[in-house]
């Protein structure tokens, strides 16, 4: 890793390559208690992901609230260094490189945050905040930065006359434009949208998530999309990755996730998204799971989702299910996957 | 099941901007805009502003100001003077119209002259041990706050010991202790420079607190991480994320602490280790006064009169800055 890696190998985009490869990724936060930081325990809130992205595709990763989402995405930007795994982008090792080795790299790894409201400085104007990028990595644009800003502006669809305004001004969804057109100032290959709509409205997602779309047509762009709402998910993505407590658990591609889910937690998740077409309504039983989710501070031993699964046995204690290929592209943790044409409901 | 997220095509290109669009150039309010309209609603700050303005615009033209009414604040007018009493000739402190507050007992110095020039040491004193108890409190704060671990515990010690520090006995052995010759310094220039160097050395633990408490705060959130995933540099979300979001709380603080400083010199000066006579200074004023108050009670008056109002002036002034720049009432 020398300082010639500030300019990339050169892109030639082709559709199915490899582009971050993630392996045995963890990430533990030490609880620390007493005088002298003695260390008592660890959160594990991320425990031994693997898995690519190819590139130009749309990965989702999706899971409750506290599964280890959001870690994931700030150790796949370094925003977070993994307490071990590693992280592959490009062929190059990234899951260690100090601030310095990794400050180029970030012009291709490029993060859309969850909060509009806390991601852009209340006291930066939007000029400066879209300009930023071009500021810290010392990019030259060809007809000054405001020019360039003021591009990226319109192709958020935003008007180039926002330039002066403060984020104040704005309303949620148009402040994900502002933090859209900041993370594609660069022209980044990968981007990692951690919940990029959750905090809009209904209405206001369906624009971005279609911007985005686009934006990954006009630019190849990879996306890897922490969600949690299961429509937008199976809108926007190709692949699906489905984590519970810190792991994957099932990750498919999109149809076959969603048609012939495997994992009893992913076809308990698809029982509770609810379904519009009333007809419909009656034939699908949700499956209630009993209980909280178990604390990533004590995750229960083999199986994590043993404590709340209907299916569990006295292997899902003892033994922890490999994350093994049932189905072409369709990879599973279980001992007892479902696999059948319909998820079948056997709950309560 | 993704029913809901079905738009019909083209309509991803931003309808509601287009409403934006039409209002043609909007110039940004800046948040400064907007509480400078909301401080020009706050009349009793407003006043405690004004005043502030005119008293520093008196310190600076102190000269102008004492040549126009004629008066000067080292001259002796002993022939204005009781010679056995030693108290001024005339009503109240010998108040007339070639010394609107009065002359001094004894000498006879006026004690309009005398409380103007009195202003500059104040403020000037005042201002600059403000600057540097903000300076060092907000870059220890900062860096406090936002590098946590044991960096934070080490300045959060030592604004621990700096706030146990005994300031006013240390003050009193100090300035006893130095010679009259320092760094250059000497006279009254070497005494407003201590007088400075100790209270803004020893007063920015209070300020650095605050701001080690806001920048915890401020570091959580995400703008702090999107100039991180951008790849900047720790001065940059230092100096150029961070700080443009604390101008506020010190701003307000600083208001409120010059006041607190302009007692703190005029307590020195009271006790003897401010500025040296002939130099006019408010506190050493009021203890010559001190001296006198049963027998000319007027001698008192001014510089106590000029001390309350420039305390309650600022201390206006900055609560009203305060709810302006209030991000709650936002």
């Amino acid at each position: 890793m020398t300082t010639t890696d500030a300019e990339p190998t050169p892109a030639v985009p082709a559709i199915g390559e490899e582009i971050l490869s993630v392996d045995g990724l963890v990430k533990h936060f030490p609880i620390r208690k007493g005088l002298l930081q003695r260390q008592v325990g660890a959160v594990q809130a991320v425990d031994g992901l693997t898995f690519n992205v190819t590139r130009g595709e749309t990965l989702s990763l999706v899971g409750e609230s506290g599964c280890g989402k959001t870690t994931t995405g700030r150790l796949l930007t370094r925003l977070l260094e993994p307490t071990s795994g590693k992280i592959v982008f490009e062929g190059r090792d990234i899951s260690h490189l100090s601030e310095g080795r990794m400050r180029p790299l970030r012009r291709d790894v490029q993060m859309i945050f969850q909060d509009p409201y806390g991601s852009l400085n209340p006291r930066h104007t939007v000029g400066k905040i879209v300009g930023a990028p071009y500021r810290l990595q010392n990019v030259k644009t060809e007809h000054g930065v405001k020019r360039a800003v003021q591009e990226l502006l319109e192709l958020v669809g935003l008007s180039p006359e926002h330039y002066n305004r403060y984020p104040h001004e704005f309303s949620g969804g148009q402040r994900q434009r502002i933090g859209i057109a900041r993370t594609l100032a660069l022209r980044p290959k990968l981007i990692v949208a951690d919940e990029p709509v959750s905090a809009l409205d209904v209405s206001i997602q369906a624009q971005v998530v279609n911007l985005l779309e686009d934006l990954q047509e006009e630019f190849d762009l990879t996306y890897v999309m922490i969600a949690h709402d299961l429509s937008v998910v199976r809108h926007v993505s190709d692949r699906v990755a489905v984590m519970y407590l810190g792991k994957i658990v099932e990750l498919a591609d999109r149809v076959s996730l969603y048609e012939k889910p495997m994992h009893p937690y992913t076809v308990a998740l698809l029982s509770a998204v609810p379904v519009p077409d009333t007809k419909r309504k009656g034939k699908q039983e949700r499956i209630r799971l009993q209980g909280d989710v178990p604390s990533p501070i004590n995750p229960p031993p083999a199986c994590r989702f043993h404590t709340r699964c209907w299916k569990a046995q006295e292997i899902c204690k003892t033994t922890e299910p490999p994350l093994v290929e049932l189905a072409p592209g369709h990879q599973t943790a279980c001992h007892f996957p479902e696999n059948v044409e319909q998820p079948t409901a056997k709950a309560e | 099941m993704s029913t809901p997220l079905e738009v019909e095509p083209g309509s991803s290109s931003a309808q509601p901007e287009a409403i934006l669009k039409g209002v043609g150039k909007i110039e940004g309010r800046s948040l400064w805009q907007i509480s400078w309209m909301r401080l020009k609603r706050d009349k009793v700050a407003l006043a405690g502003g004004a005043f502030v303005l005119l008293l520093i615009l008196v310190g600076i033209f102190a000269p102008v100001i004492c040549k126009l009414v004629g008066v000067t604040p080292n001259d002796f007018h002993q022939d204005l003077v009781d010679p056995s009493l030693q108290t001024p000739i005339g009503k109240l402190g010998g108040v007339s119209w070639d010394h609107p507050f009065g002359i001094e007992p004894v000498n006879g110095r006026d004690i309009f002259a005398r409380i103007v020039y009195g202003a500059r040491i104040s403020l000037l004193i005042a201002f600059l041990a403000t600057l540097l108890s903000v300076v060092i409190g907000v870059v220890m704060g900062i860096v406090a706050g936002y590098f946590g671990g044991w960096v934070d515990t080490l300045i959060s010690r030592l604004m621990d010991i700096f706030l146990a520090f005994p300031l006013v006995l240390f003050a009193l052995a100090l300035v006893g202790a130095i010679p009259d010759k320092m760094f250059g310094l000497q006279g009254d220039a070497l005494r407003v420079a201590l007088i400075v160097f100790i209270i803004g050395f020893f007063s920015w633990p209070y300020i650095g607190r605050i701001i080690r408490g806001q920048t915890l705060s401020l570091r959580e959130r995400e703008f702090v991480d999107a100039a991180r995933s951008l790849g900047a540099r720790r001065p940059y979300i230092l100096f150029t994320e961070l700080l443009p979001n604390l101008i506020a709380p010190i701003l307000v603080y600083a208001t409120l602490l010059i006041p607190t400083n302009v007692l703190f010199e005029a307590g020195l000066s009271y006790l003897g280790v401010g500025v040296r006579p002939p130099t006019a200074s408010w506190g050493d004023m009021l203890s010559g006064a001190a001296n006198w108050y049963q027998v000319d009670p007027m001698y008192m008056i001014p510089p106590g009169l000029a001390i309350f109002v420039t305390v309650l002036a600022f201390n206006l002034f900055g609560d009203g800055l305060r709810d302006a720049l209030d991000p709650r009432s936002r």
